[in-house]
């Protein structure tokens, strides 16, 4: 098993896994404690539009699946300051529309759309160096967003009423932060791909929080699982010959899954008053 | 005589198509214990969020310490709801605590002082829940949990505390505990209560208003049974439901009685 790391695209994925890692460990925190786990998958599932977009102008798909996923990040943060009550269905709407325009896309795009598979399932494995230079850059400058306005979105993740009376302006934050989802979420497609982009982001958070008692706990717990996960995902991928993004997302599953009875032993939480 | 710290000046609100606060006019002085009752539904949390700033009424105006309550809000405190939190959020209780602070910080850059970690120490000190600080908030009592939202409050040093149903959630002795603190508190803040539960009043309690869509306010300290009826045209329920013999007489014997 060690001599896979003499290949330069297992090195890659591994460096690939570890930065997504951290920014799904940073961004899947808050996504969990703010229950925006559907939010952030109709973001990902739209940003299939934009990868649809990207063959029919022949452009990248990546960069339209950005454009698409930051476009809708942004609409999502405005429909939610308008209609709370609708935002659910919303998301619904913009899933499936995300979806079906890609397709549409890819239909009357000539020709045949090469890599249209590792988008929607991923490829850790094909992960050249440029992109890995680009995800490094994402990652650095998501966390350093999240580093300056940490007690901020600590403060209207938890109770964002109580932010606004403080004058915090929780719409704005709101905005940066699903922005950060957005930009995590492109970043991801790479890894597990459109379809499996959710569980990267929050079943990592998801485990560390049954274990956690604050955000920074649950942050660097997370970023920690997903490198746990990524990594024995990658290798059992590599060994088996077995799908990299299915399998990350299967071994994620196991452990949060596996961990679920375990959390009343560590932390001995109270269900209600 | 100073200037009442809130003048709620005509009020109307409608939301979804209904009336929720009509023609509300309200002046609240300082180290008023101003309690709010009415029946659910009747608009006493919206009035409260209108004077936080949280909601902007259809007319009318609010002044708080003479400016707007954006323009103000340092100077108060808020206690919302206990149904509205999500106690299993990771988060200590001096963390929650430490985050009342974060309306005194001028920019995204500025950190907490010594100043403000001594206010959010204080608040923790002040609601008795030192023991608990560097518990998670989950891992705590009812009782406890809105001790620490108070906590919280206070970590702003307001000049004007505003609770939302503050003895729902939690049992009678702690209910009872929770109005000593209160009145302690009095000393140096206004407080408004909201409350449906006027068998729950503190006997400190200054004046009363009553909203169900309307305002009718109690300034008078010598009330009487035959005002109550006149001016309290809504809550036929909540004065059945609240005994409410016992509490009227309470307002002059003791609340009121004690101030001639």
């Amino acid at each position: 098993m060690i001599e896979a790391l003499g290949f330069e695209f297992f090195r890659n994925a591994l460096i690939a896994g570890f930065l997504a890692s951290i920014a799904c460990g940073v961004i899947g925190s808050f996504v969990v404690v703010k229950r925006m786990a559907s939010l952030a998958g109709g973001i990902s599932h739209a940003a299939f539009g934009g990868i649809g977009l990207g063959y029919f102008l022949g452009i990248s798909p990546l960069a339209g699946a950005a454009a698409v996923a930051l476009g809708t990040s942004a609409a999502t943060a405005w429909i939610r300051m308008k209609a709370h009550q609708h935002l659910d269905t919303l998301v619904g709407a913009i899933w499936a529309t995300g979806m079906a325009a890609g397709i549409l896309f890819i239909y009357i795009t000539p020709g045949f759309a090469p890599d249209l598979f590792s988008y929607l399932f991923g490829n850790i494995l094909l992960v050249p160096r440029e992109t890995l230079l680009m995800m490094a850059i994402l990652t650095a400058g998501i966390c350093s967003i999240v580093a300056i306005l940490y007690p901020r979105l600590v403060a209207v993740t938890f109770d964002e009423e109580y932010a606004s009376v403080m004058g915090l302006h929780p719409d704005r934050i709101m905005v940066i932060l699903l922005l950060l989802t957005g930009l995590t979420v492109v970043m991801l497609i790479q890894i597990v791909g459109i379809i499996l982009v959710i569980a990267l982001l929050t079943l990592p958070a998801a485990t560390a929080r049954l274990f956690s008692r604050s955000m920074k706990e649950l942050i660097v717990g997370a970023s920690l699982l997903g490198i746990v996960f990524t990594t024995t995902g990658i290798w059992l991928s590599y060994a088996f010959d077995i799908p990299s993004g299915a399998t990350i997302v299967i071994v994620s599953a196991c452990v949060y899954f596996g961990a679920l009875p375990l959390q009343h032993r560590v932390l001995g939480r109270r269900e209600s008053v | 005589m100073k200037p009442p710290v809130i003048e709620v000046d005509r009020i109307n609100l409608g939301q979804g198509g209904h009336r929720v606060l009509e023609d509300i006019s309200l002046t609240i002085n300082e180290h008023e214990f101003h309690a709010i009752i009415g029946p659910n539904g009747g608009g006493k949390t919206t009035l409260l969020k209108v004077i936080l700033g949280l909601i902007r009424p259809d007319s009318g105006t609010v002044r708080v310490m003479g400016g707007t309550p954006h323009e103000m809000r340092a100077h108060l405190g808020y206690v919302p709801q206990f149904r509205t939190f999500d106690f299993q959020f990771p988060i200590s209780v001096q963390d929650m605590v430490a985050s009342g602070r974060l309306g005194h910080l001028r920019n995204a850059f500025q950190r907490f002082s010594r100043e403000d970690m001594d206010a959010a120490a204080e608040a923790i000190e002040t609601m008795q829940i030192t023991h608990l600080k560097d518990r998670p908030i989950h891992d705590i009592s009812g009782g406890e949990r809105q001790r620490a939202i108070i906590a919280r409050a206070l970590a702003g040093k307001p000049s004007i505390l505003l609770l939302d149903e503050p003895t729902v959630y939690v049992d009678s002795p702690t209910a009872v505990r929770f109005y000593d603190i209160l009145s302690q508190l009095r000393e140096t803040m206004t407080i408004i209560l909201v409350t449906h539960d006027i068998s729950a009043l503190s006997p400190d309690v200054t004046n009363i208003s009553c909203v169900n869509r309307h305002l009718f306010t109690h300034h008078d300290n010598q009330i009487t049974e035959d005002m109550i009826a006149g001016a309290y045209p809504c809550p036929v329920d909540i004065i059945a439901h609240g005994v409410p013999h016992r509490v009227i007489n309470d307002h002059d014997n003791r609340v009121f009685g004690g101030r001639k």
